[in-house]
């Protein structure tokens, strides 16, 4: 187990959550795709923080949990609130926006 | 052992993370989300972070997904008629971005890992001296996520 292999599963995680925000159409498959590149961030932050010895590094991954965690909620909230005006929560119909 | 850990958790965590992503239902998903959660909390034990493995178990696995498979029964998990939008490029996108990442992961330094990570009460004494104006701050950032999603999500919407 060294810093390179734990950053290279920490990449790999992160790119796959990538092609699930471009490729997943229901508003929430995106919002768990993008949990899973917080994750893959947060699983690098420590890994940094484990081969340094910084202890900083694991109070900024508790802050980044915590931000997460606010940005859910809003964006579960967004979704319940597309889900009850437009009747869909299927991203390529709330595109009304779009020049 | 450790390697033996490492190996094991990294393939449970890419088994899960592709299932994340490829599951026909979004249940499906979220239960493939929270054993990437449960790996990544078993990757901090292993890198001597137990305080961060408890507060992911609690905080994200337990908080976290009960609020999506919420979201999930009232929004609607219809899934019918939505499958995977341009899967070709964004699977090439996110190849790219995986190579970069590789590529740049060969150019660090390896270290001796020297520990001192695993003390509790270290990171407590850190949240409330030096890091005690960002720790108050996002007190405030989630109160007013609270409150934003309760304004956003509620019925009676004055017009």
């Amino acid at each position: 187990m060294t810093l390179g292999n734990l950053l290279l599963v920490a990449a790999a995680v992160f790119a796959i959550g990538l092609y699930g925000v471009l490729a997943r159409r229901h508003a929430i498959g995106v919002l768990l795709s993008i949990e899973l590149m917080f994750n893959a961030v947060n699983l690098a932050i420590v890994s940094f923080a484990w081969s340094r010895g910084l202890l900083a590094g694991v109070v900024l991954v508790l802050f980044g949990i915590a931000i997460t965690v606010a940005e859910i909620a809003v964006g579960l909230a967004l979704v319940l609130l597309a889900s009850r005006v437009k009747k869909s929560v299927i991203l390529d119909d709330l595109s009304e926006l779009k020049g | 052992m450790r390697d033996f850990a490492f190996f094991f958790l990294s393939a449970c965590l890419l088994a899960a993370a592709f299932a994340v992503v490829t599951a026909r239902s979004l249940f499906r998903a979220v239960f493939a989300l929270s054993a990437v959660l449960v790996a990544t909390a078993g990757f901090y034990l292993l890198l001597s972070a137990p305080l961060l493995a408890a507060v992911q178990i609690l905080l994200y696995t337990g908080g976290v997904l009960t609020l999506v498979v919420f979201a999930l029964v009232v929004a609607g998990a219809n899934t019918e008629g939505a499958r995977w939008r341009r899967p070709v490029p964004a699977a090439l996108m996110s190849v790219v971005v995986f190579a970069a990442l590789a590529g740049s992961v060969t150019k660090i330094s390896e270290t001796v890992p020297s520990g001192g990570l695993e003390s509790g009460k270290d990171v407590g004494l850190l949240l409330f001296s030096d890091y005690l104006v960002p720790f108050e701050l996002l007190s405030v950032l989630l109160l007013g996520a609270v409150f934003g999603a309760l304004l956003l999500a509620r019925k009676d919407r004055p017009e």
